[in-house]
């Protein structure tokens, strides 16, 4: 528990006390308050999009042309491989750990995370992974170049000899990002099962917070799966055991077993979240309650329960037996009904509502409506006999970057903008928000949407060097990639702009109802004065009933 | 809001916080130990996969494994989860001297595990590189005994926090987490003694 001075409580706001909420100091330090982490987990986690940004940009500079002549093969394939690994385990995952370490405490009326001290030690690991994963730059041979995935036989090749290569510190860095994965996971839990304020009941939850736990659970059990076939590709790679490699008698297609088992989940860790910032979002800006609350909540869980067991249909071409396919590809096809569920209850939040269409709901129905077409692809790749036929080509590229940038970056930037003015107590500038959206809107159609067609023509995906066939279709997509490299600037200037001379926000101006929205912008130390009485369900929109029953005692200065 | 106030409110929400703070961190422990058994699972899922599936699993010269000493070996491990369990109630009697008697026994007969588990490795005839069967042996018997070692040290630690005085009087999470953990090794061992030793 952060031990704050009694005094500071009541302290002057404008002489900033180490771990005041306008002193930036304590984003520079080892802070337990679960606001100051949830923006170091975000800021973060930025950088390495960018990072990671700019190695999708030397792979769409590389491919603008059919021959391979911006950059080695070899470099080539380090970047489609950082590229994918810096996305996920530096980006996607801590930026989303990060909006709900912010929100959730506040969500259900905490004062902090359950183990604040565990939350910041987790923190702490992300800088090490980012380190780790680009130091690998620096020892010879280079980078790993083996994929996200990491597959042997190929990961285990080791042409420079040496010991510490970048397939070495590339396995040192997803472990680590477990072990932090796994005390957030943990963390969350348990403050969502022990920490809810008084009267919030799980079906008084806001989906959002349905949507972290279902996430969580999964990093929970599926995690570990992956780290159990990381220490066998480690010591198979250091020591020489043989459990993955087939000239003596290993079986790669296991570590496919134990990669899948959690990287298939891992999607959902990434998606859920997302769903519950949909659902967030789209009733506060179409002033409607959330169609359905409780179907919504509970079909987080359902798809906890489901992604569990859909892992083998990335492995459809990996010699897996027909029953075992057939099996799996009936699994994957009965996710759709839970995610289903969640499409059409927030067509119909906002169907016939008052629409207003700021930023953050911009990103939202665009996140939405790039989620259907994605769900569209990926119910063809989830049958066999289409992905026998475009497996390993870029129509699973265009599939996954609908899910990953189309659907979860427009859910982040969604979930930025909406909660922008109560972290920083100020408001963002809409023009450049918009100008932000219609950007990302248009770069990520142009860059994903081609992808399409040029993989089911047989574009293979991993290569530097294509048929010219290919080269309409790529060069579209490379304008669009450079197009969203040139989005993130308006975002960039205007967050840092208006963080630091915005318009000061009130404590809730889009006139949402949640419990972080009753307290003030940006909320003080340990948030609640006094814990809050919750009385009501979530989203009360149009229906004029009170969310808790001690608004007076929230907080210092009401309204 | 005056400062009196304040400070009531503080000594009030703290005094609620210790209290759930016990609550929280066995649940959040369950939580860890659910999901680290995971990792457990896979390695005897892969285990399986290799014995059932492998050609030539045995390598040359290796008849099995000798099940005399570690059978001696499990019966001190599982007999120690016992005897942390009566440490436990000792510490719940506040009887500290025997709490620290029965905590010692029980470091004492994990150490024995370690050393016998540490001799049984000296005398096997084969490697982490002999094959499928030598790597799955190897690393389900040494992640098994790291996670005895960190039980140990944990143990260890308990011990001799209990001679700062009034330590355990607060809260006593420290050793219920100790204990669990040490049953779950115990329990990880049992099975693990049934797909390596029992299934030749
Ligand atoms: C500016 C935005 C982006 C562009 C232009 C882009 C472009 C690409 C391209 C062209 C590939 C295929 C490379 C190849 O197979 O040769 C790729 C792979 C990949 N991308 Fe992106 N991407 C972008 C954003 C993202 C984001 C936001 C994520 C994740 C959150 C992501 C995750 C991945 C992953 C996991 C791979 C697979 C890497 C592998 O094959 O091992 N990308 N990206």
């Amino acid at each position: 528990m952060a031990n704050i001075p009694v005094e500071a409580l009541s302290g002057n706001r404008a002489q900033p006390y180490p771990g005041a909420p306008d002193n930036w100091k304590r984003f520079f330090s080892f802070s337990t308050d679960h606001k100051v982490i949830g923006i170091q987990y975000i800021v973060t986690s930025f950088v390495f999009f960018l990072v990671g940004g700019l190695f999708a940009m030397i792979i769409r500079g590389e491919l603008i042309t059919p021959e391979a002549n911006l950059v080695d093969r070899t470099l080539y394939n380090a970047m489609f491989t950082m590229h994918g690994s810096v996305m996920l385990f530096l980006w996607s995952f801590p930026v989303l750990v990060g909006l709900a370490n912010y929100l959730v405490p506040l969500m259900i009326g905490a004062r902090d995370m359950a183990f604040p001290r565990l939350n910041a030690a987790a923190f702490w690991m992300v800088p090490v992974v980012g380190i780790l994963m680009m130091s690998s730059f620096f020892v010879p041979g280079g980078p790993s170049q083996s994929g996200w995935w990491a597959y042997p036989p190929v990961s285990l090749q080791n042409p420079t000899g040496t010991l510490i290569n970048g397939q070495v510190l590339w396995l040192l860095a997803v472990a680590i990002s477990g072990v932090s994965s796994i005390m957030g996971a943990v963390n969350f839990v348990s403050t969502i099962f022990k920490l809810r304020a008084p009267g919030m009941t799980f079906f008084k939850m806001p989906v959002f917070v349905w949507t972290v736990l279902a996430a969580q659970i999964i990093q929970l059990f599926g995690l570990p799966a992956l780290t159990a076939g990381a220490v066998m590709l480690l010591l198979d790679i250091t020591t020489g055991t043989s459990f993955f490699r087939p000239e003596s008698g290993g079986n790669p297609v296991l570590y496919q077993h134990f990669f899948w088992f959690y990287s298939h989940p891992a999607v959902y860790v990434l998606a859920l979240p997302v769903f519950g910032v949909f659902s967030e979002i789209l009733p506060v800006y179409a002033r409607k309650p959330l169609f359905g609350y409780r179907v919504v909540a509970v079909s987080s869980l359902i798809i906890t329960g489901l992604s569990a067991i859909v892992w083998v249909h990335h492995m459809y071409a990996s010699g897996t037996p027909g029953w075992m396919r057939m099996l799996f590809m009936f699994t994957t096809m009965s996710i759709s009904v839970p995610t289903g569920i969640k499409i059409f209850a927030w067509t119909a939040t906002i169907f016939g509502g008052k629409l207003r269409l700021d930023t953050p709901m911009l990103f939202a129905l665009a996140g939405v409506v790039n989620f259907v077409f994605a769900g569209i692809t990926g119910i063809m790749l989830g049958s066999v006999p289409v992905d026998i036929h475009v497996n390993n080509t870029y129509f699973v590229v265009g599939h996954f970057h609908y899910v990953v940038y189309g659907t979860i970056v427009f859910g982040i930037y969604a979930a930025i903008y909406h909660w922008f003015p109560k972290m920083t107590g100020r408001m963002y500038y809409e023009g450049l928000g918009k100008v932000h959206f219609w950007l990302t809107w248009i770069g990520t159609t142009l860059n994903f949407l081609p992808m399409h067609p040029v993989g089911l023509m047989g574009m293979p995906r991993r290569v530097a060097s294509y048929d010219p066939e290919f080269a309409f279709w790529n060069v579209l997509a490379s304008l669009g990639g450079f197009l969203l490299g040139l989005s993130t600037l308006p975002f960039i200037l205007n967050m840092v702009s208006s963080w630091i001379q915005g318009e000061q926000a009130s404590h809730n101006p889009w006139r949402a109802i949640g419990l972080e929205w009753l307290i003030a912008s940006p909320p003080p130390v340990e948030n609640f004065e006094q814990l809050p009485i919750v009385v009501s369900e979530p989203y009360g929109y149009g229906k004029d009933e009170p969310l808790v029953s001690n608004l007076a005692e929230l907080s210092e200065s009401p309204e | 809001m005056t400062s009196e106030s304040a400070i009531a409110n503080q000594v009030e929400s703290k005094i609620v916080e210790e209290h759930n703070e016990e609550a929280n961190s066995k649940f959040g422990f369950w939580v860890f130990l659910l999901s680290e058994s995971v990792i457990f699972l896979s390695f005897f899922a892969g285990y399986i996969v290799y014995k059932t599936t492998s050609t030539d699993w045995l390598p040359a010269g290796v008849e099995g494994l000798d099940t005399h000493d570690p059978a001696i070996n499990t019966v001190v491990l599982i007999s120690s989860s016992f005897v942390i369990y009566v440490a436990e109630r000792f510490l719940h009697d506040k009887k500290l001297w025997g709490f620290r008697f029965f905590l010692l026994a029980t470091m004492l007969m994990g150490s024995y595990f370690l050393y016998g588990q540490a001799v049984e490795w000296q005398g096997l005839e084969f490697g982490l590189t002999s094959g499928l069967y030598g790597a799955t042996f190897y690393l389900l018997t040494g992640f098994h005994g790291l996670h005895v070692m960190t039980g140990v040290l944990l143990q260890t630690i308990m011990f001799l926090r209990s001679f700062i005085p009034g330590n355990y009087d607060k809260s006593s999470f420290g050793i219920i987490a100790t204990s669990l953990f040490w049953h779950f090794v115990d329990v990880i061992w049992i099975i693990l003694y049934g797909l390596i030793y029992v299934w030749q």
